[in-house]
């Protein structure tokens, strides 16, 4: 891991953005077909709360003062993913509900952790709106090893996930194993969340696992190719998007979005020709 | 078929099975043998509990009370689940706004079988085409499934369920929505798969008339169960039967649009 320490901050914020430009976009490509897009957006807040409360504990406790808040980020980003399928069941004709819920237990606990915490603004700054240049070694490791995990899960696991999202009765009928697949799926939403987090920000996180694939399923005619345009469109989104906030000095999340959205506009222009 | 030696040709054994999903049971004190080789003609009203009958025979839902073997196992030790075949009633309890082609769709069927092995192999996709081919949608195999009519989609279920050469294949009305000349072609071919393969079958139709030209056994379900033997002895006592299942009004019982559904057979 030496090579990790020579580079330099641009080079360690790029190849983060490459790294979560190929993951979310898989993510996404599942959550969509499953039409819980959504629940990026709940569990992105949650994952802020985790952070706030890691910086907390970090000022007030020495013990931890070492820890990334990022880790602290994850474990609350699980809690609220496993919850959500929970209340999931709980309100069975009403699913959504468990979205509002989550968000706004999230936000609300936020807030008290930051005025608790009392950081500067500039910090929360980088985590609501993602920052290349705040990239640290410790960050980009963290983002490496949740990918490497995530991508572990995704490829042993790509058969199941898929037969579930396509028809979850068929799918326990067939010997997959429904439930402890489902934790596992909240396992890895919660960790692609947390990853992805640092680079484009909590309020932009959704964004990035959602308009990749919201791209390619205006031109893709398989699952399949729903990822592999939704892994090329989030590559381009984060690269250009990277490069243009870093020359203009602006929020990396926000140019992200930005290059995403014009891709967006794009496959539809495709699709528009294609049916003329 | 038999990829392993059979200690005993029972594939499914049901004793004293009662199921309630609230509070009033909707099926009662069920006992049901199916032998290997046999081709079961499940009948009876709308509500009757043929549904549920199956569902719980895979484990989708827990009866309150009884057990149920498959292929000689109890159900809660059971694993050999790529040997069944299933078609559920819904076809559309699939994800309809899948992006799946039909080749991705019935490829699904083979994932039991896979395992841990994650791509298909140039034999899986042998065995794809060739399902696909049975069911006579050979021209929409990279055809987006939500793309087809609601008859050709039963087909696609239906090839997802034969792509796993299953030992037992249970199909709940698999037909409907299925046109009159493609569902007597339906029919040859389970009769076919029954005879031919040895696979055991169990279809659940509102269809008595032809079914009976057809299956080897027949069960009339309402809650209870009412008949199981043999065709044979099923249409001697058919008129008897079907008052006792349907009541009187028989005609206005079967919600199937094929005509031949809505007469009910005077033998
Ligand atoms: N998910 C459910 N929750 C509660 N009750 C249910 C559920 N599914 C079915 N029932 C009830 O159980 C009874 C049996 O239903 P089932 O679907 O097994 O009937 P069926 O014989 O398959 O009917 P059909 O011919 O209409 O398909 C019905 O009275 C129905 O109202
Ligand atoms: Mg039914």
């Amino acid at each position: 891991m030496e090579w990790l320490e020579s580079l330099t901050f641009i080079q360690r914020g790029v190849i983060a953005g490459v790294v979560i430009g190929f993951v979310s976009p898989i993510l996404g490509a599942f959550l969509l077909v499953r039409r819980i897009t959504i629940i990026s957006e709940a569990l992105s807040h949650i994952t802020l709360t985790g952070i706030a409360a890691g910086i907390f504990m970090s000022q007030a406790i020495a013990f931890v003062s070492f820890l990334n808040p990022l880790y602290m980020g994850f474990l609350f980003s699980l809690i609220g993913s496993l919850l959500i399928e929970k209340l999931r069941q709980w309100y069975k004709h009403f699913e959504e509900l468990a979205i509002p819920i989550i968000l706004s237990t999230g936000v609300g606990l936020s807030a008290i952790l930051m005025s608790a915490s009392g950081s500067a603004t500039t910090e929360w700054y980088n985590y609501l709106f993602g920052s290349i240049i705040t990239v640290s070694l410790a960050d980009l490791s963290f983002i490496i090893i949740t990918a490497l995990l995530a991508i572990a899960i995704m490829s042993f696991m790509y058969k199941e996930f898929l037969v579930i999202s396509f028809d979850q009765e068929f799918a326990s009928v067939s010997g997959v194993p429904v439930k402890r697949m489902n934790i596992l799926f909240s396992v890895l939403i919660a960790l692609v969340i947390s990853m992805a987090m640092k680079v484009v920000g909590i309020l932009l996180v959704g964004a990035m696992i959602t308009l990749p694939v919201a791209a390619s399923i205006q031109i893709a005619k398989s699952f399949r190719q729903i990822l592999l345009l939704g892994i090329v469109f989030g590559q381009v989104s984060m690269i250009g998007g990277i490069i243009s906030s870093y020359y203009l000095n602006v929020a990396t999340g926000g140019m992200v979005v930005v290059v995403s959205i014009l891709l967006l506009m794009l496959a539809m222009g495709i699709k528009k020709l294609q049916h003329a | 078929m038999g990829h392993r030696h059979q200690l005993t040709d029972s594939v499914i054994q049901v004793n004293h099975l009662s199921f309630k999903y609230t509070s009033q049971y909707v099926l009662e004190d069920i006992t049901l043998h199916v032998r290997k080789g046999a081709f079961l003609g499940l009948v009876g009203p709308n509500g009757s509990g043929k549904s549920t009958l199956v569902k719980c025979l895979l484990g989708i839902q827990t009866p309150q009370q009884g057990d149920i073997s498959l292929f000689g196992e109890p159900l809660k030790k059971f694993s050999g689940w790529d040997r069944i075949g299933y078609v559920s009633q819904k076809a559309n309890s699939f994800n309809s706004g899948f992006p799946a082609t039909v080749f991705e769709v019935v490829s699904m069927g083979l994932y039991g079988k896979i395992g841990l092995f994650r791509f298909l192999t140039k034999k899986h996709k042998q065995k794809v085409y060739e399902a696909i081919e049975k069911v006579e949608m050979s021209a929409y195999t990279n055809e987006n499934i939500g793309n087809l009519s609601g008859g050709q989609q039963q087909r696609v279920f239906i090839a997802r369920a034969l792509v796993s050469d299953p030992d037992l294949l249970i199909l709940d009305e698999p037909t409907v929505g299925v046109d009159v000349h493609s569902v007597q072609q339906f029919y040859t071919m389970l009769k076919q798969l029954n005879q031919e393969h040895g696979i055991t079958l169990v279809l659940i139709t509102h269809d008595i008339g032809a079914m009976t030209d057809y299956v080897t056994d027949v069960a009339c379900l309402n809650k209870h169960l009412h008949f199981h033997g043999d065709t044979d002895t099923f249409t001697e006592s058919e008129n008897e039967m079907m008052s006792t299942l349907y009541g009187h009004d028989v005609h206005m019982l079967t919600h199937n649009h094929d005509h031949s559904a809505c007469e009910v057979p005077t033998s």
